[in-house]
């Protein structure tokens, strides 16, 4: 009688769970150990870390005084608190409009073309900056503006012109990274508008085509509200990653050169620049702390407000 | 019939084409775009064949003035240090790959179960880490001191080999693709849940675990950042950080040449520098461009799959 009532009000833990779980055991392992951990490990930002001799960083970490918000607020102090997160937050938000606008026109214009199989060979030639890494990435930068050797330098000299010393001079380089980093993702981000597009159903377009609607129209009323879900998602994962940077672009890149701090420090740089200096570790991790915890608010804000939109789209 | 349906939609696409001079805008676009994704990695090899002493004179040049292959004998003159560079990334593509798609489909897997009593729990379990993380300084020092990971192989395979979204392809990959009636009637001839996956679940699943592990094998052979935070050992160095330090490796190698013994001295002189380094690039790069065409339909399935939200 209790039994059958216990089954009635939920299902009891059987065999198949226990081996679904051991199945699964080395991967909870794994996230426990690199994602969870370090979650705690966010407690640095609110302690005052101090290292005494002979014992361990688990040690260290336990009995450092808690010191508040005193770390927030000497990021917030620091002269280039206002710099870094002004060079993270644009650069992010022109990535963001760059990163949807040409990868979506492209995918519509690719879409048109008439030979399909010169459409395959620009897409495949497109995708390859996506596989180098930013450190190979450094060296194709290198070849064209090294100051001495650089392509770039030696069709001024052709010209007449004078050379530059590009990686001295900061004006060019808020456009240089947004070039690298638009270079980078074209292939990437078109393949996977493309991918919708050859998915939608011609059906569409062949009523549109009766009802004599221009191509014009048809991009705008038929493959554009088709793209909208996926789009949505890329701009809610993207805002959730607005006060992430990628560390090869603002590091590799520009070779790491003095001159150019003021324009290519992001919050990424700056913590890891952080860790080798150990009086900076509590004010960096703050900063990465800030970095999680306000991305995260801004992916579900930005995942409201686009349900509220469009309530089918949205990621969660 | 067929043939005909096909005609006509043929004809209607004939019909509802862009107009030929804008087909000809288009193709060029795409030609421009295409050649200019693809010519700072053409340079590269070039600039890695050039001759040392014509690049003095000339710098980079497309069409080099004169063609020397001393950048890769020199490399090969050198090549302990190279292999141990390959070794390294093959080494840590390979084992991190089959460790990453063993992670992956076995969490997906029991994701991809309604009826398993953690469900609810994996779902959060996994989305968690894919919108909030500890950030860096949290994770190195957990590398360093919790899990005793620095300067050792494995902290250059362990934290990449999973990840959230790879999970979420393989759920979605069983969940509509395997059939839930066969796992059933597996279960009632009394097989356990390893059993159907290793003989039932993992056979039919090749195509997703070839994305994933494309996914994987690319993430690792590119990987440099692990080496650049934990790895301080000079033959741990993988081809990646091998190509990030080698300026500072001939910088360094120039300006100590004075005490170094006569040998070191005449084989600095003689280094092509900048062919050199491009030639490295090189080593790193053409396997690669080599490769990804043939993957490229794998990649663009895992994107869809990935795309479909959870």
């Amino acid at each position: 009688m209790a039994k059958e009532e216990r089954t009635k009000r939920k299902r009891k833990w059987s065999r198949d769970d226990t081996e679904l779980t051991l199945l699964g055991l080395p991967t909870y392992i794994w996230f426990i150990c690199f994602s969870y951990l370090p979650m705690f490990g966010i407690i640095i930002a609110f302690k005052k870390l101090t290292f005494k001799q002979g014992h361990g960083f688990i040690y260290n970490l336990f009995t450092s005084e808690w010191c508040g918000l005193d770390n927030f607020q000497f990021l917030f102090k620091s002269s280039d608190a206002f710099i870094i997160l002004r060079n993270t937050i644009l650069y992010n938000v022109v990535f963001i409009c760059l990163g949807l606008v040409i990868p979506v026109t492209l995918a519509i214009l690719m879409s048109q073309l008439y030979n399909r199989k010169l459409a395959k060979i620009c897409q495949t030639c497109m995708f390859l900056p996506h596989f180098m890494s930013y450190v190979v990435v450094s060296y194709f930068v290198w070849a064209f503006l090294s100051y001495d050797k650089g392509f770039v330098n030696n069709l001024l000299l052709s010209m007449g012109s004078d050379p530059k010393q590009w990686y001295m001079e900061p004006a060019y380089w808020p456009f240089l990274v947004v070039f690298i980093n638009t270079w980078k993702g074209l292939g990437y981000g078109m393949v996977v508008y493309l991918a919708t597009i050859t998915g939608i159903d011609s059906t569409y377009y062949e009523a549109a085509i009766i009802d004599g609607a221009t191509k014009w129209q048809q991009s705008r009323y038929i493959t554009l509200p088709m793209l909208r879900p996926i789009i949505a998602i890329m701009f809610i994962m993207s805002i959730g990653g607005i006060f992430r940077s990628d560390f090869g672009l603002f590091y590799q890149v520009p070779r790491n050169s003095p001159s150019l701090y003021n324009v290519v420090t992001t919050l990424d740089v700056y913590i890891y620049n952080a860790l080798g200096q150990s009086t900076n570790v509590g004010m960096a991790s703050a900063a990465a702390f800030m970095q999680s915890a306000l991305g995260c608010i801004f992916l579900l804000v930005a995942n409201t407000v686009v349900k509220r939109i469009d309530s089918d789209a949205g990621l969660i | 019939m067929a043939k005909k349906t096909e005609s006509f939609a043929n004809s209607l696409d004939r019909f509802n084409r862009v107009r030929p001079g804008t087909n000809v805008v288009f193709s060029a676009i795409f030609i421009f775009l295409a050649l200019l994704c693809v010519i700072p990695a053409l340079f590269v090899v070039i600039i890695s064949f050039s001759d040392e002493s014509s690049i003095a004179e000339y710098g980079y040049q497309f069409i080099p003035k004169a063609l020397s292959l001393s950048a890769y004998e020199f490399l090969w003159d050198s090549r302990a240090k190279m292999f141990s560079a390959i070794g390294v990334s093959i080494l840590v593509t390979v084992v991190g790959t089959v460790l990453g798609i063993y992670l992956t489909a076995t969490m997906g897997y029991i994701f991809s179960r309604q009826t398993y009593k953690l469900k609810k729990f994996v779902t959060y379990f996994i989305f968690i880490p894919m919108i909030f993380s500890g950030g860096l300084i949290a994770s190195y020092y957990i590398n360093v001191n919790a899990l005793n990971l620095k300067d050792s192989l494995w902290v250059l395979i362990l934290p990449l080999a999973v990840s959230p979204f790879n999970i979420v392809i393989c759920r979605t990959f069983f969940q509509t693709t395997i059939p839930d009636s066969i796992i059933e009637s597996a279960k009632i001839d009394g097989a356990s849940q390893m059993r159907i996956f290793y003989r039932i679940v993992l056979p039919v699943s090749l195509p997703v675990l070839a994305t994933i592990g494309i996914f994987l094998a690319f993430g690792y052979w590119n990987d440099w950042f692990q080496s650049l935070m934990y790895i301080e050992t000079k033959s741990k160095l993988s081809l990646q950080a091998l190509l990030m330090q080698i300026d500072k490796n001939i910088e360094f190698m120039a300006a100590n040449a004075e005490q170094m013994g006569v040998s070191q001295l005449e084989l600095i002189s003689r280094m092509p520098k900048e062919s050199y380094r491009m030639a490295i690039c090189a080593v790193v790069i053409v396997p690669i461009t080599m490769v990804y065409p043939f993957f490229q339909r794998y990649f663009i399935s895992g994107l869809t799959i990935g795309a479909v939200k959870g």
